[in-house]
């Protein structure tokens, strides 16, 4: 009878597996990176999200919102570890919002979301761009990988930061740079990463590969922030059903003891 | 309740007398639970308590979802943001809610295949079928309308196409798509009408199950072995049968916790491992995405749907003979809605004297080809359509038409079936010789 649990089991597998998919082509150049939070036991790097944000507020945020993450968020827990405190000095400091009320800017709360930009030659919204990219869709285009990988976001973010190969073209009148991770080829964002760019409070060398695998893990905290909960959730509801289940087998052999095998079951 | 003979309710104390008199409730109760249900169910019978179990889940969760989405264009994807960051075990609930009509399908998908191969659609069990088949299609609207709500970029393009089939009917299809949509493009009216629409089929799907449960519990199961209750006497039942409770719910209660083991798991470590990225940007009518494709449990039916393209012979016959009328594009449509129709028609195409697969040879082989042409086809819907993706997708969904239209009323015709047990505790006491020989 297990066995064939065992097999009603993995044909439910096999079915949602297959019909996994994942769009984007092979074209593409994606490096995989070990990110800390990748796998079921993963855990943010507190100390990777806080340079992170560091690098998107010296450099991203000029072209780049991140309109569905509040300022609060920074001090919750599971995030970058900052106190409210902090937050709300940063926050102050760092941004300006602006109010209907006053119809006017003032400076930044914690009860605030990070500005949103737009307008010409401005990017796209960076809080979701962590689940909104792929990096990996393999094998065949089934994306099994992600089991071990993780989605692949961050990843196609990095390899996106560190993908320029230095060509540029002009079309029309805008110019294009050559990307080997993005689609197509050739990005309207020019290369924006070098060496020492930002300065580092904990002293870590700010390679261009650091600060681009950096802010990929903290837009993954922007797309994700629950994403310690949620795993915790996981295990916990695991754990439970295991419990559950050995609990329901053994009842269920006890039941029916009796009527397969003409006695009862010692346990 | 018509049907197996068993054991009713008795109503003992006075109050039970009172009530039953006036409503009949506890009877019904325990008639339901009482059901005498064949001994030799196996492991395929447990996926009726999880697709219980989805639905209510699903409604639940979809509840209190309910109460902090706001169904509107500029605002629907921001309220899902809010849901996953401020509200409390938000994140969780939608997690759940998506993963859920994955789980859902999952299921549906195995305990349709387990009733294609023991022959559960045959006589006389055919209206349990066929109000299987329309909870199915409702559970494809329902899963197609709640996609469209978190307002992403597949939201709003898989609208725009699915809509678009209707389109393809001839003369009035425009109309449709007009009327469906609540005006000449995916809108907020569209929007509104979807989150209505997505809140109402739930409770539709809901009627369906009780009627597809009243039927099933007057025909009886169906059974690995296919051959009925013994129902001479209630002593002749009870050497088939044991009562549903408590034999079968906590066999199914071990089963539902070992599913949503997985499950959990799935939502805990990789909840988005079904959904597509490109949700995760907001609708932009002006931006289509690179691929659409729709989510993975349409996939089978968008093959059959895109395998009929202008250049196949069959397509240029019916278009030649319906001068015009049927082109490539309303061809694919029919060819997908006609293989879940040809699926309901099942009951009347099987031929066969024996009702379960395990005593018919050739059959086993054509059903095992079938989940294999289910799985590929489902490969193929998420491929692009270059060759051979495109032959692929031809040659799968013929097999599919080609097993019921034919495959199906021949077998009955050449096929010598083997000799099933002559009762189900035969069947029974084979797997385990030592059961006692009457069930006291």
């Amino acid at each position: 009878m297990i066995k064939k649990l065992t097999l009603s089991a993995i044909t439910a597998l096999a079915l949602s597996v297959t019909g996994a998919i994942a769009a984007g082509d092979g074209d593409t150049h994606i490096d995989d990176v070990a990110f800390s939070f990748e796998g079921p036991f993963g855990t943010y790097d507190v100390d990777q999200l806080q340079r992170g944000l560091k690098v998107y507020a010296e450099v991203c945020r000029a072209c780049h919102g991140l309109q569905y993450v509040s300022f609060r968020s920074l001090s919750e827990p599971g995030g970058l570890g900052y106190t409210e405190e902090e937050v709300r000095a940063w926050a102050a400091e760092n941004f300006e919002v602006f109010d209907p009320e006053i119809d006017d800017y003032r400076p930044a709360l914690p009860r605030d979301n990070f500005p949103a930009v737009s307008g010409f030659g401005m990017g796209p919204d960076l809080s979701l761009m962590a689940k909104a990219r792929a990096g990996f869709h393999g094998p065949a285009g089934t994306g099994i990988n992600q089991l071990f990988k993780g989605m692949g976001g961050p990843e196609y973010i990095t390899s996106f930061l560190m993908g320029f190969t230095g060509e540029e073209d002009e079309v029309a009148g805008q110019f294009l740079y050559e990307n080997t991770a993005f689609d197509g080829g050739w990005v309207s964002m020019a290369p924006q990463l070098f060496d020492d760019l930002v300065e580092y409070d904990d002293g870590t060398p700010a390679t261009e590969q650091q600060m681009a695998e950096d802010v990929a893990a903290f837009m993954m905290w922007t797309a994700e922030p629950k994403m310690m909960a949620r795993k915790q959730a996981g295990f916990v509801g695991v754990i439970l059903l295991v419990v559950l289940a050995s609990l329901l087998y053994l009842t269920n052999k006890k039941l029916w003891a009796p009527h397969k095998y003409g006695k009862e079951m010692d346990l | 309740m018509a049907g197996i003979p068993h054991d009713h309710y008795e109503p003992k104390t006075g109050f039970q007398k009172w009530l039953h008199e006036r409503l009949p409730i506890v009877s019904l109760a325990y008639d339901t639970l009482m059901l005498p249900t064949p001994k030799n169910l196996n492991w395929w019978w447990i996926w009726g308590i999880v697709l219980a179990f989805c639905l209510v889940l699903q409604i639940v969760t979809g509840i209190i979802l309910a109460m902090h989405y706001t169904p509107h264009v500029d605002m629907a994807f921001a309220s899902i943001e809010h849901i996953m960051r401020n509200v409390n075990g938000g994140f969780f609930l939608r997690y759940v809610h998506m993963n859920g009509a994955s789980l859902f399908f999952v299921a549906v998908y195995i305990h349709m295949f387990r009733g294609l191969f023991y022959g559960s659609y045959k006589a006389p069990r055919e209206v349990t079928w066929i109000i299987g088949m329309l909870i199915y299609l409702a559970m494809m609207a329902t899963g197609f309308l709640g996609y469209v709500l978190p307002w992403g970029q597949m939201s709003f393009w898989g609208a725009t196409v699915i809509t678009g089939l209707f389109g393809a009917i001839p003369f009035v299809g425009e109309a449709i798509q007009t009327w469906l949509l609540g005006g000449p493009a995916v809108g907020n009216a569209t929007l509104n009408r979807f989150f209505s629409l997505h809140y109402l089929l739930p409770f539709v799907i809901a009627a369906l199950v009780a009627v597809h449960i009243w039927a099933f519990h007057t025909t009886g199961n169906n059974n690995p072995t296919g051959v009925e209750v013994r129902r001479g006497s209630k002593d002749e039942v009870k050497k088939d049968t044991l009562p549903f409770w408590p034999y079968f719910v906590i066999k199914d209660l071990f089963a539902l916790a070992i599913v949503l083991l997985v499950f959990w798991a799935v939502v805990g470590f990789m909840p988005n491992y079904l959904g597509h990225p490109d949700n995760y940007i907001e609708a932009d009518a002006l931006a289509t995405p690179a691929h659409i494709v729709p989510e993975w449990y349409f996939l089978p039916f968008y093959a059959i749907l895109r395998a009929f393209t202008a250049d196949v012979w069959a397509v240029q016959f019916v278009s030649w003979i319906t001068g015009g009328i049927i082109d490539a594009k309303f061809f694919g449509v029919l060819a997908m809605f006609g293989a879940i129709f040809v699926m309901a028609l099942a009951p009347w195409l099987d031929t066969s004297s024996v009702r379960s697969g395990k005593y018919r040879p050739a059959f086993k082989w054509w059903f095992r080809l079938l989940i294999i042409d289910f799985i590929v086809l489902m490969w193929v819907g998420a491929r692009d359509t270059e060759f051979p993706h495109d032959w692929i997708s031809l040659i799968g969904s013929t097999y599919w038409f080609a097993y019921f239209l034919v495959i199906l009323p021949l077998l009955g015709v050449f096929e010598k079936p083997t000799s099933p047990p002559e009762t189900i505790e035969e069947d029974f006491k084979a797997h385990y010789p030592d059961a006692p020989s009457a069930a006291e």
